[in-house]
């Protein structure tokens, strides 16, 4: 029997499953949560596709906007791919029964977004995320996937073959309730567990969850990961709770407005363009606002139900009537597992797809609507190859010892002296990144931030966890997450050293311009810190 | 300002009196006072359906609820708690596919206006909370009910027009299903996507009754004080 594991239940991790279930592999989904509680169903602007509904559009108009956006790092042939597949990965999300909003024709309904030319983001109200993510699980439910619950991610095992070549053989998990350590073997292992925006801690729109633990995990197997210095801050979180206003409420005609009432931007620049625009107001000591007031009741109530339940919820505010306090915060996470033309790491039988992995697509600025497509475009790649990859032959995995050595992590970790509160540093970490790796960056900053990083991964030991219990530890839990996002953070600081210029998402204040000479390229960071620059 | 949390046994915590959210005194508890509350969250933003507790008896998600003095924090019902306020899932969601609440094949070219679509766009802004799961009250008489939440799920796919076998799906739901429920409404009380799922059990049951189906319970009053049926 070829086995898939598939790390991750969001979008790209159940769009892999139902491919490589297809595709005739027996597939196990292991999810640290359940799948309809991951980050993608925050997601709520859209999903891009040139389908022309809504006015007219091309395939090369979305490649064209999404290679600009990306400020020339983006493999313009993965570009290509993701946004040529577009429009048949919108028909089978139509084909799988996700509710997409309708025009008078009887057409999916479609927005502009930022640095698009066109309505090209097919939408659900402003449910879009959570309505693909719960149809794509009824779906997976339909063909007997199997699916567990409350496993988190420890390690990915290797081990090498002849040849001296390293190749996956399972994962480890510990079972949240139980609290015993598993393992899983397959000759193919999916990584799709997301990005790593919440280092910046309650400075990103995002779920509690979005640790980057397989990225972590792959990392520490000796896959590459890259780019990691590339973080976009979405210009419109609300300034209180962080959480996220759509970009389809700028889309539909919202302005940015300062203390003073004044526009002062292009609301639909790309999302790089806009978080700067909003911190330079923010530094002459103007609070911003959004305001779709004059987009009216009617068209709020239809358009953006989330955004007005939210903003009354959450900032005490109801958009027709007011404006909405905002201001930019983390979001998405450009870096990630590198990976090639077939979602493949640098690990043999290892895949990556969704946020975590780094297929090239968004190179140093996501566009609006892009993150969407790419799960349902490369979890079906990666589902494909993983399912092939698997068939060749079976693995024999002596588990016990894997078993054996990470339970002994565990109980190190619990028997960690704890005389350093890990959430208090969590913090730290969370309010020194929003502040020194955020919008803005500089050199001195950084190096001095790294040095804190460095010294916190040492005093890990330190830290640790008062609880020592074995059911449902989330003390352990959040201490392990906060561990994987220590060892990324050093990674995207020491990236946002070495790449002396500003390009997208990476603003540095004391390089301000575009260095295509040396930095139009990936950044690579190998095991001792050394970046390298390839195409 | 003080809550009590239902754990192994009842725990009140003294907590600073400001206006903000369950999630995040939960939060400051877990951080400051003791890291061995135990609690599940994610979004933050009433879109994961994590965080569902139950608060003075009524279900609530910790996110989107304001604290208050005096608060009874308790885990939801009808379902095993793990420990504190986390509990297992795993059935609740399993009726789901006891329901086989999905579209039943893959559909090509149907075009669905924008009044189609409107049928279940509500409906399908539900995230998995399970209030409606925990607040039933015919689970105290019926475990094997499909429950609020998938019969929702299942109307959601019946009413679409891109669904090509509805009958099977109605056929699905007559055992342990529409026929159950009481109608108390208790389901749409909770409800923080302002679905009711009790309104979409009466639409399925008017679905099976065109399907040939009929009230079991008034089959049953309408049979004669011998059991045999009376015409």
């Amino acid at each position: 029997m070829s086995r898939v594991i598939i790390v991750g239940a969001g979008g790209a991790g159940l769009v892999a499953a139902i491919n490589a279930h297809e595709n005739g592999a027996k597939v196990t989904i292991l999810t640290k949560d359940y799948p309809t509680r991951s980050q993608t169903c925050m997601a709520q602007g859209g999903i891009n596709a040139a389908l022309s509904n809504a006015g007219e559009d091309s395939v090369e108009a979305h490649i064209q906007n999404t290679l600009k956006s990306a400020h020339s790092i983006a493999d313009e042939d993965a570009v290509r791919f993701m946004c040529e597949s577009a429009p048949d990965a919108v028909r089978w999300l139509d084909s799988i029964g996700v509710p997409f909003s309708r025009t008078t024709e009887s057409k999916i309904a479609q927005r502009t977004l930022g640095g698009a030319s066109a309505p090209r983001a097919c939408y659900a109200q402003d449910y879009t995320g959570l309505k693909i993510l719960h149809t794509l699980y009824d779906r997976c439910l339909s063909l007997g996937i199997e699916i567990l619950n409350e496993k988190y991610l420890l390690e990915c095992i290797t081990d090498k073959d002849s040849n001296g070549k390293t190749y996956v053989c399972g994962v480890s998990v510990l079972d949240k309730r139980s609290g015993e350590v598993e393992v899983y073997e397959a000759r193919s292992v999916i990584m799709a567990t997301g990005g790593y925006s919440r280092i910046y801690h309650t400075h990103s729109t995002n779920a509690v969850g979005s640790s980057g633990d397989g990225i972590a995990a792959a990392l520490r197997a000796g896959a590459r990961v890259s780019d990691m210095e590339f973080v976009q801050f979405h210009p419109t979180a609300m300034k209180n709770s962080a959480i996220l206003i759509s970009e389809s409420a700028r889309g539909a005609g919202g302005y940015l407005l300062n203390s003073k009432g004044e526009r002062f931007t292009n609301e639909l620049a790309p999302r790089d363009e806009v978080a700067r625009a909003i911190d330079d107001e923010m530094l002459k000591g103007e609070d911003i606002f959004l305001d779709i007031r004059h987009l009216g009741e009617e068209f709020i109530n239809e358009e953006l139900p989330q955004e007005r339940k939210l903003a009354k919820l959450y900032e005490s505010v109801d958009p027709v009537h007011d404006l909405i306090p905002i201001k930019p915060v983390a979001h998405y996470t450009m870096g990630g597992i590198e990976v090639d033309e077939n979602s493949k790491t640098s690990i043999e039988g290892l895949y990556a797809a969704g946020e975590c992995a780094n297929h090239k697509v968004h190179g140093a600025n996501r566009l609006g609507g892009n993150s969407l497509l790419e799960l349902i475009v490369f979890g079906k790649q990666a589902g494909e190859a993983a399912a092939k990859h698997a068939k060749k032959s079976e693995i024999n995995l002596n588990k016990d010892i894997h078993v054996k050595d990470i339970n002994n992590f565990i109980i190190d970790v619990k028997n960690y002296i704890n005389e350093v509160d890990f959430y208090q540093k969590r913090e730290f970490l969370g309010d020194m990144f929003y502040l020194h790796v955020g919008i803005k960056r500089e050199k001195e900053n950084l190096e001095s931030l790294l040095k804190d990083v460095t010294k916190l991964l040492e005093n890990l030991p330190m830290m640790g966890v008062s609880d020592k219990s074995k059911i449902y530890n989330s003390n352990l839990i959040e201490f392990l997450e906060f561990k994987n996002m220590l060892e990324l953070s050093q990674l995207v600081v020491i990236g946002a050293i070495a790449r002396q210029e500003s390009r997208g998402a990476h603003f540095r204040v004391d390089k301000p311009n575009e260095n295509d000479e040396l930095f139009k390229a990936h950044s690579v960071i190998d095991k001792n810190g050394n970046v390298s620059y390839e195409d | 300002m003080k809550i009590k949390i239902q754990r192994e046994t009842l725990v009140e915590y003294e907590v600073e009196s400001k206006d903000r959210t369950l999630l995040e005194v939960l939060n400051e508890i877990k951080t400051t006072q003791d890291p061995s509350l135990t609690y599940s969250s994610g979004c933050r933003s009433s879109v994961c359906g994590s965080c569902s507790v139950r608060v003075n008896s009524k279900e609530v998600l910790a996110c989107a609820y304001h604290a208050k003095d005096s608060d009874l924090i308790e885990p939801m019902r009808n379902s095993e708690v793990i420990r504190d306020l986390v509990v297992n899932m795993d059935r609740a969601y399993g009726f789901n596919a006891k329901a086989k609440a999905w579209q039943s094949s893959l559909s090509q070219d149907v075009l669905l206006t924008p009044e189609d679509e409107k049928i279940n766009e509500v409906q399908s802004d539900c995230i998995l909370c399970g209030s409606c799961y925990s607040a039933c009250p015919v689970y105290a008489v019926n475990e094997e009910f499909l429950g609020p939440f998938s019969l929702t799920r299942v109307w959601r796919y019946v009413s679409d027009k891109r669904e090509e076998n509805p009958k099977d799906k109605i056929d699905t739901i007559q055992t342990n299903g529409v026929w159950d429920c009481t109608l108390c409404n208790e389901c749409t009380l909770v409800c923080p996507q302002d679905i009711s799922s009790k309104a979409d059990i009466e639409k399925l049951r008017g679905r099976s009754s065109m399907a040939g189906y009929m009230d079991p319970n008034f089959a049953n009053f309408g049979a004669g004080f011998d059991g045999s049926p009376t015409f």
